[in-house]
């Protein structure tokens, strides 16, 4: 599934996409490559595409529990969050494998 | 070989010397004499059992069984009249003769009588209505005929007393306190410690309290009418209760042909002077020349006498006591030690005095220790003070901690002693139980578990806490973080040594921190807002700004809120505004109807609940500049109406506030920057308690204090410099940001940054200019200044794709593309 140009994510930043009834946020790392996950924080609801990141976790912005990006585990004794195959097919963001 | 232990006197000390002995094994048979008809009872609840709290069964501390079951025989209601030494035989008022190898003395005091006229009755000791204060039977009296009277005197101003007094309230319904000196408990307080003391006890009691007061004589026939006063002055009462004083029992002793001064006089082990087998303990000895009326000294006693009689340690020796004591009065609180007044040049005198509250506190400190202390109205210090002067502990630095609890979290809890399920931080709800899972876990460092828990990461006011527990769960001490001192958790670099790389590098984005400083290149979520912020001062528009290095709050100026939104808090110079401006945000607030609209605590008006996507386009209508409500950086000058409308001004608060605001607002920092400008020390603009606070006084000049806070910590600021014109104010108000933006660890506060340099080192640099930078420091904040840009300008283009693009469909359904 195509959500859209990789250039509508800056880099080290996230957008959210809804896709079918989930909500997606899909990262652009630093080095270029792209990390999807689940959209709404499990911990109290917070946009995780708000959040700040590196190339390994996501911080959500409202309460800063952190997320491993490729694995979907908590740092901090969360429930993980899920993680979707995501990657860059020349500009296109693809979702899926 | 068993011996034979007779002891003399079955009241506190008696009785605890024997329980003292027994705890040792000491191999005696004892017999105990005790002229009063009971067992051992409680003397000090008596005052209690006057009030009406206690009830007779719960004094004794040592019922008849307890005699028995120890092989204690104990002959009570029999007194004995005389020690005869060469037979070693005590002989009774009962004309039995008891043979003993040891004899212990422990006769106690008796209440002393003034001599006052028609004070006793020939035939039945003291005139019909007159009490002494000492003994269980003595109460029972005083409670027996209180009952059907009306009106008590008591004489005697001292602890006794006013316990007697307040009792004799639960039967009578007049009392009147005599007093012979010129203040209450004259040999604990002193005067005006007693004279604050009087007045609570009048206007909270309702307590008639007469000093100077010379009773002269008991006015009656029969039974008790009054008594009459050296002055002349005749007071009416039925019931006269004497508290004047106690006087050891010590006639019997001394007529049998034991040394006695005052008291009976014993050597360190408590042996009467010259007697092999002979001891005495309680009141009726006499140590070191002392006399003393409490208990605590004598269970010190009793020990060493123990310890001696039994063997177990022949060396053991008293040496005296430190006397401490506190009123037993509910609702009044009194407590005093040691010294009442200085006696040296050079002891330490402090001070606290709030006549009107009735509180009043004195230390007396000399080399160091506590040497004495009074405390009336608040005793709430009374044991940690209490405890410093027993034991000669070391004293805090801060003299008035041991007055107050400063802004400290209250009374230190062990780790060990807390519950599991504890809340230790009561912002993210983390338990004891949560914390020490993860040392058990293996991170045994503070920060680490912080990481972790998030413990102490809310308003930071727990983290002591947090560390005692780590440093207990850990067994003893925390690890040591070496990314303690780093300035942010990423970069291993303490603050200075991170300036000089990024400046020896010229690295100005934060990746190319990063890729330069971390071995390896790696990146770190959690640093990048803390490195944004420091290049962002360090290279002013030099500074390449990469937006991912932002928290969300930067990326879209505003706060974002719990479920998404942001909040709108348009700049507002201190705290004025225009009927124009007021109707723009109200017409803002109407047209996007904004959920709420409210006054916030910096003095401007704050529009919460706006999505994200609708921010630039509220900013166009708006067209005001922002007020950085969710920066860490420059926020707000509170200010007061000052000199321009308020009676009381004496500076122009007003004006100076927004020429301050106007020039460095926006300024980006290690943490928030609140500012406030008063216009007289009335202080209605909170300035003393800012990061920065400037306050008016007479004479066209300014106060300035830094350091100050109100938020989770509070802290009044420390005076920085007074000056006399509003351009110094301005001037040193950037200097002294500036300094600390190139000097403080990231988010930390002026209220700990002050501190942690000192205000005198800070003065020396802000405003004397001893290491000669001041003129760098105000060209860095001038070129600051000159960088700064509205960021709600930042509205027809987004600076990135999506800037605006909602997050979360929180309250809305999705507004985001979708694409298939
Ligand atoms: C809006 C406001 C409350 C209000 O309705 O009045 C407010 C709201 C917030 N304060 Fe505050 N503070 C507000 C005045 C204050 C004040 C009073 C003042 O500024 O005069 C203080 C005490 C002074 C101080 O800063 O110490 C204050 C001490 C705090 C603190 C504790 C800081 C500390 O170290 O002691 C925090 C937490 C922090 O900074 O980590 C905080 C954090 C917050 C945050 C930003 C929490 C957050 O990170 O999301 C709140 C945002 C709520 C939201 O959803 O928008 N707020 N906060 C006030 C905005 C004032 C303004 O116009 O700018
Ligand atoms: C109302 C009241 C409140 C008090 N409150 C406090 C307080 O809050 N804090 C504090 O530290 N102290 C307080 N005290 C003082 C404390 O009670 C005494 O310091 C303590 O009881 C002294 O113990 P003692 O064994 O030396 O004397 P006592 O307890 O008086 O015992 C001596 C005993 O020996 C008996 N005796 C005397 N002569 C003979 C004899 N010849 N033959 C046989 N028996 C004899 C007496 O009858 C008495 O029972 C208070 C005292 C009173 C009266
Ligand atoms: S506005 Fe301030 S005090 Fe109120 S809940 Fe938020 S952080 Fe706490
Ligand atoms: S909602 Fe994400 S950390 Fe709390």
């Amino acid at each position: 599934m195509i959500l859209g140009p990789v250039s509508d994510i800056p880099f080290g930043e996230g957008r959210t996409y809804a896709v079918g009834g989930d909500m997606i946020a899909v990262f652009r790392l630093r080095d270029g490559s792209l990390r999807a996950v689940s959209a709404v924080c499990p911990h109290k609801g917070g946009p995780l595409a708000d959040g700040q990141i590196d190339n390994k976790v996501v911080v959500c912005p409202l309460h800063l529990y952190a997320w491993d990006l490729a694995t979907g585990c908590s740092q901090s004794g969360q429930p993980s969050i899920n993680v979707y195959p995501v990657r860059a097919d020349g500009d296109q963001i693809i979702l899926g494998d | 070989m068993t011996q034979r232990l007779v002891v003399i006197g079955n009241g506190m000390a008696g009785a605890r010397t024997v329980e003292e002995i027994l705890a040792r094994n000491g191999d005696f048979t004892i017999t105990m004499f005790g002229d009063e008809p009971y067992g051992n009872y409680n003397r000090i609840m008596l005052s209690n059992l006057l009030a009406g709290v206690e009830d007779e069964a719960g004094i004794f501390l040592n019922d008849l069984s307890w005699y028995a079951d120890n092989n204690i025989t104990l002959h009570a209601g029999v007194r004995i009249e005389k020690i005869d030494r060469s037979n070693k035989i005590v002989i009774a008022d009962d004309g039995t003769k008891t043979p003993y190898d040891k004899l212990i003395i422990a006769t106690g005091s008796s209440s002393w009588t003034p001599p006052i006229k028609n004070i006793h009755n020939p035939k039945r000791g003291f005139h019909q209505g007159v009490f002494a204060f000492r003994t269980l039977d003595d109460t029972r009296g005083m409670i027996r005929y209180a009952r059907d009277h009306e009106r008590a005197v008591v004489i005697g101003g001292g602890l006794l007393g006013l316990e007697a007094a307040r009792g004799l309230q639960n039967h009578v319904s007049e009392v009147t306190l005599l007093h012979a000196m010129g203040h209450l408990m004259e040999r604990q307080l002193d005067e005006r410690a007693g004279h604050m003391l009087q007045a609570s006890v009048e206007n909270k009691l309702g307590i008639e309290v007469v000093t100077n007061a010379m009773t002269t004589e008991i006015l009656g026939k029969d039974r008790v009418t009054g008594v009459k006063l050296a002055d002349g002055r005749e007071i009416p009462c039925d019931v006269v209760v004497i508290a004047a004083g106690i006087r050891p029992n010590t006639q019997m002793v001394a007529d049998s042909g034991l040394p006695v001064e005052r008291g009976i006089v014993v050597d360190d082990q408590m042996r009467v002077q010259g007697q092999e087998d002979i001891y005495s303990v309680g009141e009726c000895a006499q140590h070191r020349g002392n006399l003393y009326g409490l208990v605590a000294p004598l269970w010190d006693q009793a020990k060493v006498l123990a310890d001696h009689i039994t063997g177990r340690d022949v060396s053991a020796a008293y040496t005296g006591s430190k006397l401490s004591t506190k009123l037993k009065v509910a609702g009044i609180d009194v407590a005093s030690m040691g010294l009442i007044a200085p006696e040296n040049d050079d002891d330490e005198v402090i001070i606290y005095n709030e006549p009107k509250k009735g509180v009043y506190k004195q230390l007396i400190i000399r080399d160091g220790v506590l040497a004495g202390a009074i405390l009336v109205g608040d005793n709430r210090k009374a044991a940690n003070l209490i405890q410093a002067f027993d034991r000669a502990q070391a004293l805090p630095e801060e003299r008035a901690e041991m007055l107050f609890d400063i802004g400290a979290p209250a009374g230190e809890v062990a780790p060990a002693d807390m519950p599991d399920d504890a809340q230790v931080c009561n912002c993210n709800g983390v338990s004891k139980g949560a914390i020490c899972g993860v040392v058990n876990a293996g991170c045994k460092t503070v920060s680490g578990v912080m990481d972790k828990t998030r413990a102490g990461k809310g308003c930071g006011t727990c983290k002591p806490l947090v560390q005692r527990i780590v440093e207990w769960a850990a067994g003893g001490e925390a690890e040591e973080d070496p990314a303690a001192s780093w300035y942010v958790p990423g970069v291993p670099m303490p603050k200075p040594e991170l300036m000089a790389a990024i400046r020896k590098y010229e690295l100005k984005s934060v990746s190319s921190v990063f890729e330069k400083l971390v071995p390896g290149g790696e990146h770190d979520a959690k640093s990048k807002m803390g490195l944004a912020s420091l290049l962002k001062m360090m290279w002013a528009d030099q500074y390449v700004d990469e937006r991912d290095a932002r928290f969300i709050n930067d990326r879209v100026h505003g706060n974002i809120q719990k479920d998404g939104t942001f909040s709108v808090v348009p700049q507002m110079k201190g705290g004025v505004t225009t009927p124009a401006e007021l109707k723009r945000i109200a017409e803002v607030a109407e047209k996007y109807q904004v959920p709420m609209v409210k006054l916030t605590g910096g003095q401007r008006i704050d529009l919460l609940g706006i999505p994200k996507e609708q921010l630039p386009a509220i900013w166009a209508d708006l067209d005001i500049p922002s007020g950085y409500a969710y920066a860490k950086s420059f926020r707000t000058v509170k200010t007061c109406v000052g000199s321009d409308f308020c009676r009381f001004g004496v500076g122009d608060s007003t004006a100076l506030g927004i020429a301050i605001e106007e020039r460095y607002q926006g300024l980006e920092g290690p943490g928030k920057m609140k500012l406030a400008v008063t216009g007289c020390p009335r202080n209605c603009a909170e300035a003393y308690v800012k990061d920065l606070g400037v306050v008016a006084i007479d004479g066209g000049k300014w106060e300035i204090y830094v350091g100050g806070a109100a938020g989770a910590h509070i802290r009044k600021g420390d005076l920085l410099t007074t000056v006399d014109s509003a351009e110094e104010v301005i001037q040193l108000t950037g200097r002294f940001l500036q300094y600390y933006r190139e000097n403080a660890n990231w988010l930390e506060r002026t209220y700990s940054f002050v501190p942690r340099i000192g205000i005198e080192r800070i003065r020396e640099i802000v405003v004397e200019d001893s290491d000669g930078i001041a003129a760098a420091l105000d060209a860095a904040v001038e070129e600051a200044v000159q960088a700064y840009k509205d960021p709600w300008k930042e509205r027809a283009v987004p600076a990135t794709p999506g800037q605006f693009r909602t997050s979360l469909p929180l309250t809305v359904l999705p507004q985001v593309p979708v694409r298939a």
